[in-house]
């Protein structure tokens, strides 16, 4: 009875979680007749999946495919590599200055983004990168405070042990990261390239103040200034934010097994 | 084999090399984070404190002019407060309201066994997607004539309202779309839940503790972590709101969206008054880092660390 009960209502409220998307993939195969139905018409008399290919043509999609993904895969290499060798560092070695250093690294974690995106805005204006995809790809090669956080818990996981016995064999320190540590460490650096492969996917507000020609957007800021002039064209709206939303979707299912093993929740307690 | 002995020949000069290298190593490792911190972070605070101080447009003289941005935005900026309320409205309202939600669809999926995967990930799904795509779809779901929430409403009888249009409802909309994002928060709860010893509970129901005060006296005080730190990222996302409002109500309608981290992007990008902006900044850094310290110094009173037990154990505390 009670166990029916929960069910009945975790059905209900998935169902409101999902059912958003479900209404943008229908919006997006409608055809234009039945768009404006009222009752709306929650499954459509005919399937348009050309309404894909027409979306994608109306703008230069396909420049602001290749622009995320550019951003995208260079500042995941540079995040994997930045916040693993970091977190080694920290997790492995005393040395003078560690606590007070991981403790400004947790700090980091607090300022709010609006406090840097000025500064890092006439930074990048004085380097000559605005309207450039460094500022969204560079920053990423100097570690994430969080990602750091996460991949130390997880090396403190590992005996030490392990480390001494490669030492003994002539191992020197970057050795042990590179063949015992990073191996080790690949789950969690699924889920850290996973985090940081959606962020920077979905990430809007870097593109919208460090980018300005059409020629350099990526697919966030292209969907949005799409809606923007063409708000009437829901179709295509819709199709493109299928589109859009496909990848971190995809992602998320191949990675799920490491993201919902609570190498995020475990790692909050520590 | 042959290779060790070989290497062993040069043992000593090559100990002295890496007595030095052993010293050096754990800071080149850090390295990456401190150049980060330096030119990404720490610089960045420094150089908007310092134009937080000045006239600074984008182009043309800088002129030094003290507390006078922090003055007139206090004394002489009805929008610096308007969009600070605002801001702190839609925090009071969206904080709790994403931890006791999480909370609760956190203790349900703990609950159940069966297809607890699925519900998990159905939960989770929003939280994936870009703030774009996600203001376009609710974009459609509050749309006055063709959305379906008012068609959702129009069942049961009411005739829909304006959600975007309406001043007291468009924050209301932010809100809701917000909340729709609450996986993670649900992820981190559900995972302290797992984390509790059960037998814990066991030991209560034999010692006929009954279901609530199990839920008052183990599972809140075991969850403390947990909760402080979805409480503290709740709060500095909650100031932070940007995208959705930028996106969804462009901080109308007449002004009931316009958000604290909007009047600083306006006033930064839009005005391009960069002195000014940073200022507004600064004040949101300073209320976020007295909320947070506020919270945690408050914490202390509810927050339990395993470690604390080890330490005074048996003294009965909770």
């Amino acid at each position: 009875m009670r166990k029916t009960l929960l069910y009945s209502a975790l059905i209900l409220l998935s169902a409101l979680f999902i059912a958003p998307f479900y209404w943008t993939f229908m919006t997006a195969i409608k055809s234009t007749a039945d768009l404006y139905q009222f009752p709306p018409v929650f499954w459509p008399s005919e399937w348009h999946w050309e309404n894909f290919a027409a979306a994608w043509n109306k703008q230069p999609f396909g420049t602001y495919l290749t622009n995320s993904l550019i951003v995208v895969v260079f500042s995941t290499i540079g995040q994997l590599i930045s916040s693993s060798l970091v977190a080694y560092g920290f997790a492995r070695f005393r040395f003078p200055g560690r606590d007070p250093l991981f403790i400004v690294l947790l700090a980091t974690m607090m300022i709010p983004w609006d406090v840097k995106m000025i500064p890092l805005y006439m930074e990048f204006n004085m380097l000559g990168w605005i309207n450039t995809l460094k500022p969204l790809i560079v920053p990423a090669y100097f570690a994430d405070a969080f990602f750091v956080f996460l991949l130390r818990q997880y090396i403190m996981t590992v005996p030490m042990e392990i480390d001494e016995a490669a030492r003994m064999d002539g191992a020197n320190a970057f050795d042990i990261y590179w063949r015992i540590h990073l191996p080790l460490m690949m789950p969690a650096l699924v889920l850290v390239g996973t985090f940081h492969f959606m962020n920077a996917w979905n990430d809007y507000l870097g593109p919208l103040i460090f980018l300005n020609d059409q020629s350099k957007y990526t697919l966030t800021l292209g969907l949005s200034m799409f809606k923007g002039l063409h708000e009437v064209d829901v179709t295509s709206i819709a199709a493109i934010t299928v589109i859009l939303c496909l990848p971190p979707l995809a992602l998320f299912f191949v990675a799920q097994r490491y993201i919902m093993d609570g190498a995020v929740g475990s790692s909050v307690k520590g | 084999m042959d290779m060790t002995y070989a290497g062993a020949e040069p043992k000593m000069a090559r100990r002295k090399r890496s007595a030095i290298a052993r010293h050096a190593a754990p800071y080149l490792f850090i390295s990456p984070w401190i150049l980060g911190f330096l030119f990404f972070t720490l610089g960045p605070l420094v150089f908007s404190l310092t134009m937080s101080f000045y006239d600074w447009p984008v182009v043309g003289e800088r002129t030094f002019v003290g507390l006078d941005n922090y003055r007139t935005m206090i004394s002489d900026d009805p929008q610096f407060w308007e969009s600070l309320w605002i801001t702190v409205k839609f925090a009071a309202i969206y904080v709790p309201f994403n931890i006791v939600m999480s909370f609760l669809l956190a203790m349900m999926l703990h609950n159940i066994t069966f297809a607890s995967g699925f519900f998990r990930t159905a939960f989770y799904l929003p939280s994936v997607i870009s703030g774009v795509a996600l203001v376009t779809i609710w974009s459609w779901i509050y749309s006055k004539e063709y959305g379906l929430l008012n068609f959702m409403l129009s069942l049961v009888g009411i005739d829909g309202p304006n959600w975007l249009g309406d001043p007291n409802l468009a924050i209301v909309a932010i809100i809701i779309a917000s909340l729709w994002g609450l996986g993670g928060t649900m992820l981190i709860l559900l995972t302290g839940l797992k984390a509790i010893p059960k037998e814990l509970y066991e030991a209560a129901t034999v010692s006929g503790v009954p279901g609530w005060a199990q839920m008052l006296f183990i599972t809140l005080p075991m969850l403390g972590p947990m909760l402080l730190f979805t409480f503290i990222t709740s709060i500095i996302s909650a100031f932070q709101q940007l995208t959705i409002a930028l996106l969804l109500t462009k901080g109308g309608p007449l002004g009931s969206t316009y958000f604290f981290a909007m009047y600083i992007y306006d006033n930064a990008f839009k005005y391009f008054d960069m002195g000014y902006a940073a200022a507004g900044s600064w004040v949101m850094f300073i209320i976020v880092l007295a909320l947070s310290l506020g919270v945690m110094r408050w914490s202390a009173a509810w927050v339990y660390y395993e470690g604390e037990v080890r330490q005074n154990d048996g003294d009965g505390h909770a």
